[in-house]
C-alpha cells in the first residue's frame, strides 16, 4: 500500500511539473510593440515571446535597448502593440508588476551621499522589511557581493566596479521573479566584469530570470541561454550564441605571414572544396603563408547580420575577448 | 529575421520568488525624510551657507547699510524678519537642486520601477528643508537679540510668528522642489532659485516700500512676501498684525496648492530616457 501510494505521488509529481513546464505564461511577450520620440521611430514593431532563464538583448548604441527596458520596467508607456511582463499589462498593471521585477539601471542609482549599507537598509525599508529584518539583509548583500569592509563608507568614495555591486545588491534585497539589467558591465575593468558575471548566473541559478541588454558579444555569449539582437529598432535574429555563430556560415580562414601576424581573414562556407579553393588563391599572392581554421564568433554574427560591428572600435581595447580582429578586412 | 531554434529550458524550480511587499506613504515619506536629514546633515558646506549667509546678510545691512538707511539706529528691529525671510529662501532653494540630482541621478526612475509611492521621495526633501530652515532661521534670531534686537513679541505672538514661518517655508520649498523637477540639471535648478532669491529685495523686507519708486510700489505692496514680512514684523514688536496676516496665510496656502498641483501633474510624466 505504501509502495502503490509512493508511485501514485511520483506519478503526480511528474505531471505536476510537467504540466507546470508547458502551462507557464512567458515571462516576456512583444507583439508588435513600438516606440518613437518626437516623431523619431526607436523601436519598429518588435515581436519577442521569452521564457525563464537569462536572455540578453544585443545590440549597438542606439538600438533602442533602453528604451524596450524602460518599457518593460513600467518607466515609460509604449506607442503601439502588446506588451506582458509576467503576463501583466505595463499600461495598466504596472503596480503589480513593480512588486515583482526589479531593475539597475545604466547608470548606477544609488545614493553617493548615504553609505552603501544605509543605501541597503533604506530600500529595503522601502520594499517592505521592518527595520531589524532591513538591516539584516543589508549586511547579507554586503558579505556576498563582497563590499562589507566598505559598507560603512559613504557611496561616493566607491570605485565603479563597487557602485555595480552595490546597485545589483539592491536588485536582489527582495529577490524578484524577472532582474532587468540595461548594461550591466559597462565601463567596468575585466576582473570587476567577470566578477559581477558570476553574480548573475548565481542569481539565475536561484529562480530568477533575467533580461540584460549589452554591446559586448562576449557577455551574451557568457550568460545568455538566448541572444536577441536588436538593431535599428528592429529584432534581427534571435536564438542561442550557437545558433547564431551558424548563420554565418563556415569557418575562417586566417591568413599569417612568416612572422605569425594575420594579413587577412576569409570567409569560407566551412566544405572541404572551398577551403582548397580559397587556401589555393591564397598561396597564389604571396610565398611563405601559413593558414589556419578559426570558428565564427558572435561578433562575426553580428556583422553578418547588421552589416557593422556590434560596439565601436574604441571600445575594443577594454573588451574582455579580444580574439576577433578589428580593422581586418573581412572578405566574402 | 531567422527562426528561434527552441532551446532546452531549465527545470521549472519550485523557488519562484514571491512579490515584494512594498511600502504604503507613511513608510515610504519617513524613510524618506530619514534620507533627506542625513543629506542635509552630511553637505555641510549647504548647511554653512543656509546659516552663515543670511547671518552675513544681517551684520551688513545692519552694520554697512543700516547707519545710511535708518541714521536713528533702530534699524535692525525693522530689518531682522526681512532677513529672516531672506535665508528661508536660500535654504529652501538646496531643495531644488536635490530633487534635480535625484531626478538625473536615475534615483527616481528606480523607485518608479518598485512597490514605492515615488512621489513620497519629495515629501522627504520638503520636510528636511523645514526642518533645516527652522534651524537657520533660529540662529539667525538668536544673533539678532545677541546683537541688540529686542522683540516685543509674547509666547503666543513667538508661536504665531514660527507657525507663520513655517508655512511660508513650506511653500517656498514647495515652489523649488517643482523647479527640481522641471530643471533639466542641479546647476539649471540652482540658478531658477537665484531668481526666486531676488523677490525679498522688491518688498518690504529691507526697505518701506514707499520709499522705492512709484512703479514699483504695486507689485512691492502685492507680491506674497511683503504682507508675510509685515505680519511677521507687527507679531515680532508684539502687535496685532491685523490683516496682512490672513493675506499671508492665504498667499501660502495658494502657492502651496498651486505647486503642489503642479509637482503632481509634472511628476509622474518626467522621466529621464
Amino acid at each position: 500500500m505504501q509502495r502503490a501510494g509512493f508511485f501514485v505521488y511520483a506519478a503526480h509529481y511528474v505531471c505536476h511539473t510537467q504540466c507546470m513546464m508547458y502551462t507557464e505564461s512567458p515571462v516576456l511577450e512583444l507583439a508588435g510593440v513600438s516606440k518613437g520620440y518626437g516623431g523619431e521611430p526607436v523601436l519598429r514593431g518588435l515581436d519577442l515571446s521569452l521564457g525563464r532563464g537569462v536572455h540578453a538583448l544585443l545590440g549597438p548604441n542606439g538600438a533602442g535597448k533602453t528604451t524596450l527596458i524602460n518599457i518593460l520596467t513600467t518607466l515609460v508607456p509604449h506607442d503601439s502593440g502588446t506588451v506582458r511582463v509576467l503576463g501583466l499589462d505595463p499600461a495598466t498593471q504596472a503596480g503589480r508588476i513593480r512588486h515583482r521585477i526589479s531593475v539597475t539601471g545604466q547608470f548606477a542609482a544609488v545614493d553617493e551621499v548615504l553609505t552603501g549599507r544605509e543605501n541597503l537598509v533604506l530600500m529595503g525599508r522601502l520594499l517592505g522589511l521592518r527595520p531589524a529584518a532591513a538591516r539584516a539583509r543589508a549586511d547579507e548583500l554586503l558579505e556576498r557581493f563582497e563590499i562589507a569592509t566598505a559598507g560603512g563608507r559613504r557611496v561616493a568614495t566607491y570605485s565603479g566596479g563597487m557602485r555595480r555591486r552595490l546597485d545589483l545588491a539592491i536588485s536582489l534585497i527582495w529577490p524578484p521573479e524577472v532582474l532587468f539589467l540595461d548594461e550591466p558591465t559597462t565601463g567596468l575593468d575585466t576582473r570587476s566584469r567577470i566578477a559581477l558575471w558570476d553574480q548573475i548566473r548565481t542569481l539565475a541559478a536561484e529562480g530568477t530570470s533575467v533580461f540584460l541588454t549589452t554591446q559586448y558579444l562576449e557577455e551574451a555569449d557568457q550568460l545568455a541561454e538566448q541572444i536577441t539582437v536588436l538593431d535599428g529598432g528592429r529584432i534581427v535574429a534571435q536564438g542561442s550564441a550557437g545558433h547564431l555563430k551558424s548563420l554565418v556560415g563556415g569557418a575562417f580562414l586566417r591568413v599569417l605571414d612568416g612572422s605569425g601576424t594575420v594579413v587577412q581573414e576569409v570567409a569560407t562556407d566551412g566544405s572541404a572544396a572551398d577551403l582548397a579553393r580559397v587556401s589555393a588563391e591564397v598561396a597564389a599572392t604571396a610565398p611563405g603563408l601559413r593558414v589556419e581554421l578559426r570558428q565564427p564568433t558572435l561578433d562575426d554574427a553580428f556583422l553578418h547580420l547588421t552589416g557593422h560591428r556590434a560596439h565601436p572600435t574604441e571600445d575594443s581595447a577594454d573588451r574582455p575577448d579580444d580574439n576577433a580582429p578589428h580593422g581586418l578586412e573581412v572578405a566574402r | 529575421m531567422s527562426a528561434p531554434p527552441t532551446t532546452p529550458t531549465r527545470p521549472p524550480t519550485d523557488r519562484t520568488p514571491s512579490p515584494a511587499p512594498g511600502s504604503g506613504i507613511l513608510t515610504a515619506s519617513a524613510a524618506f525624510v530619514g534620507r533627506a536629514t542625513r543629506h542635509s546633515l552630511r553637505d555641510v558646506e549647504a548647511l554653512l551657507m543656509a546659516v552663515v549667509l543670511p547671518l552675513m546678510l544681517m551684520l551688513v545691512f545692519t552694520y554697512v547699510f543700516g547707519g545710511a538707511i535708518s541714521p536713528s539706529g533702530d534699524y535692525l528691529d525693522y530689518v531682522v524678519p526681512g532677513i529672516v525671510l531672506t535665508c528661508a529662501g536660500f535654504g529652501a532653494a538646496s531643495t531644488a537642486v536635490g530633487v534635480a540630482q535625484d531626478m538625473t541621478t536615475g534615483t527616481i526612475n528606480r523607485l518608479r520601477t518598485m512597490p514605492v509611492p515615488s512621489g513620497t521621495v519629495l515629501v522627504g526633501h520638503v520636510v528636511a528643508s523645514l526642518a533645516r530652515n527652522l534651524l537657520a532661521t533660529a540662529v539667525v534670531v538668536l544673533a539678532a537679540v545677541l546683537i541688540g534686537f529686542r522683540p516685543a513679541a509674547g509666547a503666543l505672538e513667538w508661536l504665531a510668528v514660527v507657525a507663520l514661518l513655517g508655512l511660508y517655508i513650506l511653500a517656498i520649498t514647495t515652489v523649488f522642489a517643482m523647479l527640481g523637477l522641471l530643471a533639466h540639471s542641479p546647476e539649471a535648478a540652482s540658478g531658477y532659485g537665484f531668481v526666486l532669491l531676488f523677490l525679498p529685495y522688491a518688498s518690504s523686507a529691507f526697505v518701506p516700500v514707499a520709499t522705492m519708486p512709484s512703479w514699483l510700489h504695486g507689485f512691492a505692496e502685492h507680491q506674497p512676501i511683503t504682507p508675510v514680512i509685515e505680519a511677521t514684523r507687527a507679531l515680532l514688536a508684539g502687535s496685532p498684525p491685523g490683516g496682512h496676516a490672513l493675506v499671508a496665510i492665504l498667499w501660502c496656502f495658494g502657492i502651496i496648492a498651486v505647486a503642489a498641483a503642479l509637482t503632481a501633474y509634472v511628476f509622474p510624466r518626467r522621466v529621464a530616457r
